[in-house]
């Protein structure tokens, strides 16, 4: 549905988005992670065809966003950054509005009214004013905007940001519940989101794409990935540390003494393998074992270590 | 879906947005008291003794738009960018000059709606005498037209800013130029200027709304006047569209 091919954006002599290349299938829910200022933004700009790309192309459903942008236009639904609505409308009036624009009509404007105002519980602030509105229901009304003529594309430029939990999780479900039927792309910042929600995750960093694969993938390329957790009772930190050390799967072992408990982590030589948690298994037989678990990988760790330090920093104050 | 829908739409929206705040009816209100209060009371209507708007009525709009006209427009495309609806409106399957198209005629519905609003003035000369009521139509048509020349104006000048009182600034300091330049203390000036060249003031002088809207008061339909204004509109609201392309590229 999406095909983004050696997308580019300059800025004077930045280089926002950098050659990019990917494409998204209906069914699929791609993640779009990175710093800020990474490109992600600027991407979903040239993708909704609001910024002309420096050079590269972009299609949705067959249709070039540059030479015929109505009908490509017509298949998207954007929630663009900051969730923009106009102020000076109710929620209604807005919605309507937006109804209007992508054709619809009388009845079918109607139930198109109904639903979106059922999905994103908007009913109760349906005639207020969209600035007297709190960031949250903004931000729904603005969601609901991009889903009014149940569009097969859906691009969402972090739809959950400003919500609260119980918001945030009504959202994720229901991203990935359209995320059955349509082709969907959404940048966030919260990297438990990418599991939850993504089908396949692409991680930019200064307008390049660092790492591409479903969020599995990307968190096995992390050393925690098949790294073994366990907590001992009334073992030496120095012992556990050297018998651990000369496994043969193991890498390294960090180790903490919490009073009469040992808190120690083995990590894997290759991610992900499985046989390590084995080779531990039969190490402990001497000690009293109060816990014992294989990480799956973290994604955060992935992240930091793939993009820049400097400018990852800022991205999890979230 | 066919552009004059869409055009409709995006019309309809701005027009319900003048008159969900009171800044419409503040508007409107001020334009009237203005209106009112220079024709009776600088204009001198009731001591000219003659039955027409002319000199007492229509002679002032210039001068009133030249504030009212760009305090209408300078929202149009400014808050668009600071808010950042913009980019939802250009994401929307519309062309770009459907939506300049929309907003502008929008604006310029509600200029004509306070105009309309003057008729009080056209009752009371009837009243009081027996005018030629094609002239005051023909005014009220010129009068219009050079509102809506004066609102094309402020969309460029809305389209360049983000701050709606940048965009005020600028588009008063243009419009005056175009009243200036039709202005008789100004032609007097720039003819004792320039000794052989009355080309030249005639040229500057093509420029000024003033020359152009004499016809229309006096009640002459001059095909070039009205070419005049609307290729005013038509060149504004093209750069405007120009504007925001380039905002978009770089």
């Amino acid at each position: 549905m999406i095909k983004v091919e050696r997308l580019k954006k300059t800025f004077g002599t930045k280089h926002a988005v950098d050659d990019i290349s990917f494409s998204v299938e209906r069914g699929e829910v791609l993640g779009f992670l990175g710093p800020n200022g990474a490109g992600k933004s600027t991407t979903m700009r040239m993708i909704t065809g609001f910024l002309p790309p420096t050079s590269g192309t972009v299609k949705v459903g067959g249709f070039d966003i540059t030479t015929q942008p109505i009908p490509a236009k017509k298949l998207m639904g954007y929630l663009p950054e900051n969730a923009p609505a106009y102020t000076d409308m109710t929620v209604h009036g807005f919605l309507d509005f937006t109804a209007e624009i992508r054709g619809l009509r009388n009845e079918a404007k109607k139930a198109a009214l109904n639903r979106v105002v059922e999905l994103c519980f908007l009913k109760s602030v349906l005639h207020q004013n969209v600035d007297t509105l709190s960031k949250g229901y903004r931000h729904r009304t603005c969601f609901a905007q991009s889903i009014i003529h149940d569009p097969d594309v859906l691009i969402l430029d972090e739809p959950t940001d400003g919500l609260d939990p119980n918001q945030k999780h009504e959202i994720r479900q229901l991203i990935r519940k359209m995320g059955e039927t349509k082709a969907i792309i959404f940048s966030t910042h919260i990297l438990e989101e990418v599991a939850a929600v993504c089908t396949r995750a692409i991680i930019i960093d200064q307008g390049k794409i660092v790492a591409n694969g479903t969020p599995e993938e990307l968190r096995r390329k992390s050393e925690w990935a098949g790294a073994v957790s366990l907590r001992l009772i009334g073992a030496d930190k120095a012992v556990v540390v050297d018998q651990l050390g000369r496994l043969r799967s193991a890498k390294r072992v960090t180790a903490e003494a919490q009073g009469s408990r040992v808190l120690a982590t083995v990590f894997p030589r290759t991610a992900g393998d499985s046989q390590l948690t084995r080779e531990v298994l039969e190490a402990t037989n001497g000690w009293q074992v109060e816990e014992l678990r294989t990480e799956e990988g973290r994604l955060d760790e992935v992240f930091r270590t793939i993009t820049l330090p400097d400018t990852a920093g800022k991205e999890f104050k979230s | 879906m066919n552009p004059f829908g869409n055009i409709k739409t995006i019309a309809k929206r701005e027009l319900r947005a003048y008159f969900s705040s009171p800044v419409a009816y503040v508007f409107i209100v001020i334009f009237l008291l203005l209106n009112g209060f220079f024709t009776f009371m600088v204009g001198g209507f009731f001591e000219r003794g003659e039955a027409s708007l002319t000199g007492s009525f229509f002679m002032w709009h210039p001068w009133f738009y030249l504030f009212l006209v760009p305090a209408v427009g300078m929202k149009l495309w400014a808050d668009e960018r600071r808010v950042g609806t913009l980019e939802l409106l250009l994401t929307m399957p519309i062309a770009p000059w459907e939506a300049i198209a929309g907003k502008f005629i929008a604006s310029w519905l509600f200029l004509g709606l306070a105009l309309l609003l003057t008729f009080p003035v056209v009752l009371t000369v009837n009243y009081l005498g027996s005018p030629d009521n094609g002239v005051i139509f023909t005014a009220y048509v010129g009068s219009w037209l050079m509102a809506g020349a004066y609102l094309a104006v402020s969309c460029i000048t809305s389209a360049i800013t983000r701050s709606q009182v940048v965009s005020f600034i600028i588009s008063v300091v243009a419009c005056l130029f175009l009243i200036l330049a039709g202005f008789p203390p100004v032609i007097n000036l720039l003819q004792g200027l320039t000794h052989n060249g009355q080309w030249l003031v005639e040229l500057i002088t093509s420029f000024s709304v003033i020359t152009h809207f004499d016809g229309f008061q006096k009640g002459v339909l001059d095909s070039r006047d009205v070419l005049f204004f609307l290729s005013v509109i038509g060149f504004s609201l093209f750069t405007t569209s120009v504007i925001l392309r380039t905002h978009r590229t770089s």
